[in-house]
């Protein structure tokens, strides 16, 4: 893996709103200054005159988005997923979600890998805070072939969506032939008896390092995609844990309310089986390298290998 | 429509309050009656709508930015006929398509859910903005209330207005000077209110009595003619106006009247008529 492509998230994003801006002039992108971080700036270069800086003002960016969508555009507001999902988070339940509008938050900066700018600026909560807004999707793209058809997919989809970028440069790992991306559904990357790794975002990657790992231990692990935390592909769950009767949950955000919540609930309400989550135990991050975060978190892939071993 | 036709139906949409909050047992009448003028005004006088086609892309659109008094704005869009007045008794009840707080979702003629304070110029300034992407000439209306404008996203909203001169977009305060914890100028003082929306690149006009038609008109038809940036209207109102003991009283924020009250009350507004 050492010598793979590796891109980052936002860029696949940046690049995709703005081939969807040629096919489609009802995308109107928002920004609240930071187009060039969450790579829309590419976007705006090309339409400016359907690009909306908003200024530093994320609360009102989001109803503008949301009035934007009562009258038929669609619209896409990018920001950090700090300032989307934090900072405006009752602007979306109730400007957006509640009236089930047909507005894409895109938000980039997600999770400890921000990096050197520390805790205030990675968001480690934004899938516990999004998922819990009745109708919202929330989407979270593992690499970059991912992040480019889950934009797609956004677009065709009419109504409240949140999808979660990264900053961090990570590895393209989608590259059979037979990828399919659809909404809702996951993906069984790898096959495997002793336990099932369920990851999302840029942890899927990690994990796949993770049972190369235990692989060389002697655990068989098999390896999911959630590229879609909600809805949650149920089937696919239920089915990890009958198989091999043991879970373990990664993702790059707390271990409260994210994909190891969504996780337990289908398995404890459907077959219970042991679920071990890993992520950021209910703590900050802090400034660092995002490698080296990543390391001293225990959300690398020995980190991950390591972790597992010691709970198995 | 005559200034005499106008009072008679903002008449009825007092009563339409009363009758609403007093059948849900709760609800907001002091701000949905100082408000009667400005909501009667903007259906029947201002607004380009049709209440048989709701959804029409080329209509005028309203943004009740203070939710709460919803019972005015259900009053109206009832006596403008987008649905029946009988159905008003079922404000807040289970299952009704009236809720507590505007839901577009729910009700013909809301354009926008609104009830949590300070959002809802940021819609209205979304909805100016498609309106231009269309290359449509239709007018978004969007009405504050005065202790709502302490919410700092109305002024982020405010300031976008202004930076992209929404000619398109008119922002009306309802000045009644009360919120639920008394005076506006003593909670936390929002005047001079002309002063902050000019400094945010607004055109702004004074009604001294937005109580009253005439100078509602005048206000409006000035706000038409505005071009080249946003127009505030604020409209210095009575709280709970039109019924003598809700008249002036921040208790009346959010109350519903007894039974003993609603019929007072009714009979004050029967004889407010001619």
């Amino acid at each position: 893996m050492a010598d793979e492509i590796k891109i980052a998230t936002r860029e696949s994003y940046g690049k995709t709103i703005t081939e969807l801006g040629r096919e489609h002039d009802d995308i109107i992108v928002l920004d609240a200054d930071l187009a060039e971080a969450t790579k829309t700036a590419v976007f705006k270069k090309e339409f400016p005159e359907r690009h909306i800086d908003c200024g530093i003002a994320e609360a009102n960016m989001m109803g503008i988005a949301a009035g934007l969508a009562t009258a038929g555009m669609s619209p896409f507001a990018s920001t950090f997923a700090m300032f989307a999902s934090g900072r405006a988070f009752e602007q979306i339940r109730n400007s957006i979600g509640y009236p089930h509008l047909n507005v894409k938050i895109c938000a980039s900066h997600a999770g400890i890998t921000v990096g050197e700018d520390g805790a205030t600026h990675q968001c480690n909560e934004d899938i516990a805070l999004m998922r819990t807004i009745p109708g919202m999707l929330v989407v979270n793209p593992s690499d970059d072939i991912e992040a480019k058809a889950a934009t797609r997919a956004l677009y065709d989809y009419k109504g409240p969506a949140y999808m979660r970028l990264g900053r961090f440069a990570v590895p393209v790992i989608n590259t059979n032939d037979d990828y399919r991306f659809e909404l809702g559904k996951g993906i069984k990357l790898r096959e495997g008896k002793d336990l099932t790794i369920i990851a999302t975002g840029l942890e899927v990657s990690q994990s796949l390092i993770a049972a190369d790992i235990l692989k060389e231990n002697g655990i068989d692990a098999a390896v999911i995609n959630i590229h879609t935390i909600k809805p949650l592909d149920k089937e696919i769950v239920i089915n990890a844990a009958k198989d091999t009767g043991r879970i373990v949950t990664v993702e790059e955000h707390s271990v409260i309310g994210g994909l190891g919540s969504a996780v337990s609930d289908v398995i404890c309400e459907n077959c219970p089986v042991p679920v071990h989550k890993i992520g950021m135990q209910d703590r900050y991050g802090e400034s660092g390298p995002a490698a080296a975060l990543l390391e001293k978190f225990g959300l690398d892939g020995k980190g991950i290998a390591k972790n597992i071993l010691e709970w198995m | 429509m005559t200034t005499k036709e106008l009072q008679k139906i903002a008449n009825e949409v007092r009563k339409d309050i009363l009758t609403e909050t007093h059948a849900a047992k709760s609800g907001h009448p002091g701000g949905s009656l100082s408000a009667a003028e400005i909501f009667t005004y903007l259906y029947f006088e201002e607004m380009n709508i049709d209440p048989a086609n709701p959804e029409d892309p080329d209509r005028d659109r309203f943004v009740l930015s203070k939710g709460h008094t919803a019972p005015g704005l259900y009053g109206v869009l009832a006596e403008k006929g987008y649905f029946p007045k009988e159905a008003l008794v079922t404000l807040r009840h289970i299952g009704s398509f009236l809720q507590g707080h505007p839901a577009m979702q729910d009700t013909p003629g809301v354009d926008m859910s609104s009830g949590s304070l300070g959002q809802g110029l940021s819609a209205a300034c979304g909805m100016a903005m498609a309106a231009i992407f269309q290359n449509r000439s239709y007018r978004t209306y969007c009405l504050l209330g005065d202790g709502e404008i302490q919410e700092g996203q109305v002024w982020e909203a405010a300031m976008f207005a202004g930076a992209r001169k929404l000619d398109n977009l008119v922002a009306i305060v309802d000045n009644n000077d009360l919120q639920i914890d008394g005076r506006i100028g003593d909670v936390c003082s929002p005047y001079p209110i002309a002063a902050k929306f000019d400094a945010f690149g607004f055109y702004t006009i004074e009604v001294k009595d937005g109580n009253d038609f005439d100078q509602l008109r005048s206000a409006f038809e000035e706000a038409r003619k505005l071009k080249g940036k946003p127009t505030a209207i604020i409209c210095k109102t009575v709280k709970g106006k039109g019924v003598s003991f809700m008249e002036d009283q921040a208790g009346w924020h959010g109350k519903a009247p007894n039974d003993e009250q609603y019929a007072q009350a009714m009979a004050e507004l029967e004889r407010a008529v001619d």
